[in-house]
C-alpha cells in the first residue's frame, strides 16, 4: 500500500507546481464543501474532568451500560504513549462516540460523528499519563450512555 | 507541508474498512525540551473521511491522541476501484488530504 501511496505523490511531483498547487486548494475544498464540520469543541477537550467534559458535550449523568458497549482496551499498558482502543456498540442509531481518559491532563482524547451507514466501531491509539479509567461515551437514538475499564500504565505516555 | 497519510481501504461483503495513519507530532503542550523550555501544543484537531462526497466518518482529537494517529473504521458500500479520501486540521491551521483506492 505504501508504494501505492509513493507512486502517488511521485506523480504529483512529476506533473509539476501547478499541479501540487491544484491538489492543495483541492484538498482545502474537501475539507469545507458538503455539510459543514462542527466546530471543535473547545470546552470539551480543554475540561480537566469526565463530567465537565460530558457536560460541554451535552451528555449530563450518561446511563453507565457495559452490556450494549464494548470498551476494548489493554489490561496493562507497558507503552502509555500508545495505547490502543476500541469502541463498539450494538446501540441502535449511534451517532457519536468518544473516548476520554479521567488522568489525562485533559480529559477528552477524541470525538467521532458516526453518520449513518457507518458502523458504531472506531479503534484509535491514546496517551495515558498514568494508569487510569477509559471512558467511553456513546449517543444513540439522542441519548447518551457510558462504559469505563481500567489500563494499568506502567511507562506513562506524555513525555516531561 | 505535512507528510502524507497512509489510507488502506478494503471492500468486504459491501463494507468498507478504512485504516489510516497520519504522520503528525501530535505535541500536547505539556512536554519540556532537555532546557526546560515548553513545547507548545501542536496536533490535529479535526479529521473528516469522505467516500464518493459523503462523510463517512467525522472526528475531533485532543492532545491525548498518540503522535502518528491511527483510525481504523467501517462503513456500508464501496467497491473496488472506488476512492475514500480522509482530510485534517490541526491547530496550527495547517492541513492535509489523502486519498486511496478501495481495494477488494
Amino acid at each position: 500500500m505504501s508504494n501505492e501511496v509513493d507512486l502517488g505523490r511521485r506523480k504529483a511531483l512529476q506533473s509539476g507546481g501547478g499541479m501540487s498547487l491544484l491538489a492543495l486548494f483541492g484538498g482545502l475544498s474537501l475539507l469545507r464543501s458538503g455539510d459543514v464540520l462542527a466546530e471543535w469543541n473547545k470546552a470539551a477537550f480543554s475540561s480537566k474532568a469526565v463530567d465537565e467534559a460530558f457536560g460541554s458535550m451535552g451528555a449530563t449523568n450518561p446511563e453507565n451500560n457495559a452490556a450494549l458497549i464494548q470498551l476494548t482496551v489493554p489490561e496493562i499498558a507497558e507503552n502509555g504513549a500508545v495505547v490502543p482502543v476500541t469502541v463498539s456498540s450494538s446501540l441502535p442509531n449511534v451517532e457519536q462516540i468518544a473516548i476520554l481518559v479521567d488522568k489525562n491532563p485533559s480529559v477528552l482524547a477524541a470525538s467521532f460523528t458516526i453518520p449513518q451507514g457507518t458502523e458504531a466501531m472506531v479503534t484509535t491509539r491514546v496517551k495515558m499519563g498514568q494508569t487510569a479509567n477509559v471512558v467511553a461515551l456513546v449517543k444513540s437514538n439522542g441519548k447518551f450512555y457510558r462504559m469505563a475499564k481500567e489500563v494499568k500504565v506502567t511507562a506513562g505516555g506524555c513525555g516531561g | 507541508m505535512a507528510n502524507p497519510m497512509k489510507i488502506r481501504a478494503t471492500v468486504k461483503e459491501g463494507v468498507t474498512e478504512v485504516k489510516i495513519l497520519m504522520q503528525h507530532e501530535m505535541e500536547t503542550g505539556l512536554r519540556k525540551e532537555a532546557d526546560g523550555t515548553l513545547v507548545p501544543a501542536w496536533f490535529i484537531t479535526e479529521v473528516k473521511a469522505q467516500y464518493q462526497g459523503r462523510t463517512v466518518l467525522e472526528a475531533q482529537f485532543g492532545q491525548s491522541v498518540s503522535k502518528n494517529p491511527y483510525l481504523l473504521f467501517r462503513f456500508k458500500g464501496g467497491a473496488a476501484g472506488e476512492k475514500v479520501s480522509v482530510s485534517w486540521v490541526d491547530n496550527k491551521g495547517e492541513s492535509r488530504s489523502d486519498e486511496a483506492t478501495i481495494a477488494a
